[in-house]
């Protein structure tokens, strides 16, 4: 039994360190043509490192590994394409094959799509996109419900917890409360989880009912983060959108779970003189919206900066184009990496302590003080 | 990217440097001081920082 899932586990490692080697393999390859040519393109290098690094900061259609352009000319695309589902005066469902990579318009029911900045517009046959003045497009924007990268990414994640928590709980009735394989590692996170970070915030009395939230919250940012520093270029937490939402979440929980006190504490702040709690009263109330929107500009930015930077140091190999390059950018992509892995857990553990903390504050009973 | 946003995202990162660098280094002072509380004063010290992290980010995207 053991032995299957340390094969399994190599198996997957086998086939994450063989992609990543690929892709290694194939961008050096399309770099030498750049190196043949003048030094002007070290500009048009540099441009091209930016837009990769804020193509790969963008959610996409397809789920795709990486691309290069063969010895023909040809853009060849590792990916597996993703339905999208579009509402148009009426339900469209279509593979996003269909964009060939938002190279080709695709016309699903006499009507054409075009991606372009990575959205998804209504054209005519020939795909023009009209500007207004501000360069923006003006054309059609269907109601977008596509199941985009970032999407399968968030189901895939919510299916492995589901199975591994599952097969845990499973396993504490079975065994007398003992769990056996991958629930003997994640016991002491769930137990520091509940002893060290819902108790002492929310207090004995009413951590239960947030403790699904907290362990749910945790290991999904963690997780996700986790996904993000291997080769299969995911980046869900640096969608603010993903991070909004989570963070929408913690918000709703504590203004509909908050007691009496927690909103006098807003409105009439006691123990301060009347002129004061009218100056009070606004600034705590712009305070129970901040404090979310920073869990969601915390996560983001976080994650993001640490893309970013990972990336850039990387496309620096391309940049030296000389033997110092390759071992700098690597000793430096290595460290940070090491560094990311932390930033994963802390960013993770920063959201489930803050949110336990507002948490604790929305049913703070009045003895406390 | 022009030089008055350069210049500011330096002053951000300066002052939040300066922020979460007191803060650790009050953290260690405090944990000599109290090893057996240590575990207390990591927590209070990294809401800290992630507070002043959150603001620093903040500014960053306003620059």
């Amino acid at each position: 039994m053991h032995r299957i899932t340390l094969v399994k586990i190599l198996t997957l490692l086998f086939l994450t360190v063989t992609i990543s080697v690929k892709a290694q393999h194939d961008t050096p390859e399309k770099e030498t043509v750049h190196v043949e040519s003048s030094d002007s393109e070290k500009g048009s290098l540099r441009t091209e490192i930016k837009e990769y690094i804020n193509h790969h900061l963008l959610d996409s259609y397809d789920f795709s590994l990486f691309s290069y352009t063969n010895d023909a000319g040809e853009h060849i695309y590792w990916s597996a394409p993703l339905p999208v589902i579009l509402w148009d005066g009426g339900l469209k469902v279509f593979s996003s094959s269909k964009f060939h990579h938002g190279e080709t318009l695709a016309e699903v029911d006499g009507n054409f799509y075009k991606v372009y900045h990575n959205k998804i517009y209504k054209t005519n046959a020939e795909g023009t996109i009209t500007y207004d003045d501000h360069h923006h497009p003006t054309n059609a924007k269907p109601l977008d419900f596509s199941i985009t990268k970032n999407v399968t990414v968030i189901f895939l994640v919510g299916l492995l917890m589901f199975f591994m928590f599952s097969r845990m709980a499973k396993s504490y009735k079975k065994n007398n409360l003992i769990p056996t394989g991958f629930g003997r590692m994640l016991e002491p996170i769930i137990m520091y989880i509940r002893d060290d970070i819902a108790i002492p915030n929310i207090g004995k009395k009413h951590y239960k009912k947030y403790m699904s939230y907290l362990l749910t919250v945790f290991f999904f940012v963690w997780i996700i983060n986790l996904l993000g520093l291997t080769p299969l270029g995911v980046n869900v937490t640096n969608n603010i959108a993903v991070t909004l939402a989570l963070a929408l979440i913690t918000y709703v929980l504590t203004t509909f779970t908050a007691n009496k006190n927690y909103w006098k504490h807003i409105f009439w702040m006691p123990g301060v003189p009347v002129p004061m709690k009218f100056i009070l009263a606004p600034i705590e109330l712009l305070g129970t919206i901040i404090k979310p929107f920073s869990l969601m500009i915390r996560l983001y930015a976080n994650i993001t900066a640490g893309h970013i930077v990972l990336m850039s140091i990387i496309g620096l190999m391309f940049l030296f184009k000389s033997w110092i390059g390759s071992p700098l950018s690597f000793g430096l992509a290595f460290a940070l990496a090491l560094l990311e892995l932390l930033v994963a857990a802390l960013q993770a553990y920063i959201f489930t302590m803050l949110s336990a903390l507002y948490f604790g504050m929305a049913v703070e009973e009045h003895d406390d003080h | 990217m022009n030089i008055p946003e350069i210049v500011g995202a330096g002053l951000i990162v300066i002052g939040a440097g300066l922020g979460i660098g007191r803060i650790g280094g009050s953290a260690m002072d405090a944990i000599a001081r109290q090893p057996e509380a240590s575990g207390k004063i990591q927590t209070a010290m990294l809401i800290a920082a992630a507070l002043i992290e959150g603001i620093g980010f903040a500014a960053l995207f306003a620059a």
